[in-house]
């Protein structure tokens, strides 16, 4: 579990986060929601550590990881697996190299065999088991992202970050990196924190969300709560979509049917 | 400049402290050491060996005096090369060589988040990725700068020979004549300099790249002229200095 406390955060004197307290829950799907330019991105970065609140802590399953010392940061960072918006793999490396690169620097105990074997194993677990001898610039952007999950889980990482996992893909391979990481949240028992703007994601996944606007937590709740909700800044964000104002319509007018719309998407028909 | 000179030395800094296992270090600084080093010998050698021949096709065509021996030609050469040409024209083709690619290397590896990447997952990303470059440096420019100085001469020699200015013997005379060990030394101590100098400058510059493809540009350029400029100053600070 990750424990967020009044986080604050200002560029040149311009705040881009307000305070901002919440509970990343272990074993969920937790997403952050909001416009672009909310400040989801940077409490994400603070979060793990690429960027330091000016006012706040945050604590990694009990253990206190802002202002501690660089051992205890460090040991922490070793648990984090993340999931860039670019996918940030190594261009001079294979696909291979790459998932095996974090169990070179981080694991030196483990012998060759052990790291071949387990990079076997996480490509294999997001479906790329045939392509661990092509590089980067050679793989689709949606292989990309199934690439940076497989190095984010190489090392069994205990925290999961995903900055904007469907940037850019189409929506039907949107669901399937959405599912891929909702499957190793749960197999591996993972806090999972995702940050993204896409209500596809938010009905496929969305076990935990916490929406932000204007750098200030607003709600926070389920996907079965996100359609009722009365913030009117979170119904502004969550109608923009014509899609999701249909999908309420046909709630409204079949007294649930939405329900049913989520589970169906959750039992892999998507939308 | 006083701030940026500041962030420079806090870089170096975070370089050396908890840096990564040395076997880590070897693999890497072996890496760049061939990216560095092996790659530029055919651009070191075209172009030293050029200078060399054109200084000794220049001075004999400036040397007309016939009480002046035709071996001074030989001997300037030789102090020219070893003193200023091979250390410091060398430094100078390997800022454009190796501090641009240094500089736009690292300069994408920032603007594509692997620099975040590697920060994510505990690793010291400039002790992982700038410490090597500038080890692989510091040993390959004084190498390279010992290439130059025998091309740089072999050139001088084949100019001077093939194009009938001088004989062979005269050029051989000159070159043994009042030769002074230190010099070698001081070269390549310019050498080493030098190669902090080029791999810091392009590797800070790389490192801090904030921006898109345009900013990357803008640094690999950045990188280079400010090399240059450093390996100038740097140049003349160590003639007064050390000469």
């Amino acid at each position: 579990m990750i424990e967020v406390s009044n986080i604050e955060k200002s560029f040149d004197g311009n705040p881009v986060l307000k305070g901002i307290s919440c509970v990343f829950e272990t074993g969920k799907c937790n997403l952050l929601l909001g416009g672009s330019g909310t400040g989801k991105s940077v409490l994400l970065q603070c979060i793990v550590g690429l960027m330091k609140p000016d006012i706040g802590s945050i604590t990694f399953d009990g253990t206190v990881y802002t202002n501690s010392k660089i051992d205890i940061r460090q040991e922490i960072r070793r648990k984090i697996g993340m999931l860039f918006q670019g996918s940030a793999l190594f261009d001079s490396m294979t696909v291979a190299q790459n998932v095996e690169f974090p169990l070179q620097m981080l694991t030196p105990e483990m012998s060759p065999e052990e790291r071949r074997e387990r990079v076997e194993f996480c490509l294999k677990r997001v479906g790329l088991e045939n392509a661990g001898n092509k590089m980067p610039a050679e793989i689709s952007g949606g292989m990309k992202k199934r690439v940076g999950i497989a190095r984010a889980i190489a090392p069994q990482c205990t925290y999961l970050f995903c900055d904007e996992p469907n940037s850019g893909l189409d929506p039907a391979t949107s669901i399937k990196i959405d599912n891929l990481i909702h499957e190793i949240t749960h197999e591996y028992n993972i806090t999972t924190v995702i940050v993204t703007h896409d209500m596809n994601s938010v009905i496929e996944i969305g076990e935990h969300i916490i929406f932000l606007h204007q750098g200030k937590k607003l709600w926070d709740g389920t996907k079965d709560e996100i359609l009722n909700a009365t913030v009117p800044e979170l119904r502004d964000f969550i109608f923009s979509s014509s899609l999701v104002r249909a999908a309420k319509r046909v709630d409204e007018e079949t007294e649930g049917g939405m329900a049913a719309f989520a589970e169906e998407s959750e039992s892999g028909g998507g939308i | 400049m006083l701030k940026t000179f500041g962030a420079f030395v806090l870089f170096l800094r975070g370089m050396v402290v908890r840096t990564e296992r040395f076997s880590v270090l070897w693999n890497r600084t072996i890496d760049e050491a061939i990216l560095i080093g092996v790659d530029s010998i055919v651009i070191v050698s075209i172009v030293s060996a050029f200078i060399g021949a054109v200084t000794c096709v220049q001075i004999a065509y400036n040397l007309t005096n016939p009480l002046i021996p035709q071996s001074t030609i030989g001997y300037m050469v030789r102090e020219m090369t070893i003193l200023e040409l091979a250390p410091t024209i060398t430094s100078i083709v390997l800022a454009g060589k190796v501090g641009s690619s240094i500089a736009g290397g690292l300069g994408t590896m920032r603007i594509t988040e692997q620099v975040s990447a590697l920060e994510v997952m505990g690793i010291n990303s400039t002790s992982y990725l700038v410490l090597p470059r500038i080890l692989a440096a510091l040993l390959m420019f004084p190498l390279l700068v010992i290439l130059a100085m025998l091309l740089s001469i072999l050139g001088g020699y084949l100019a001077g020979t093939l194009t009938g200015v001088m004989t062979a013997q005269d050029y051989i005379e000159g070159i043994r004549t009042d030769f002074i060990p230190y010099n070698i030394v001081f070269a390549l101590i310019k050498a080493v300099v030098f190669a902090f100098l080029v791999s810091g400058i392009s590797a800070f510059k790389g490192y801090y790249t904030t921006g898109g493809a345009l900013e990357v540009g803008a640094a690999s350029t950045g990188a280079v002229t400010n090399s240059i400029i450093a390996i100038l100053i740097a140049d003349f600070a160590l003639a007064a200095l050390l000469l």
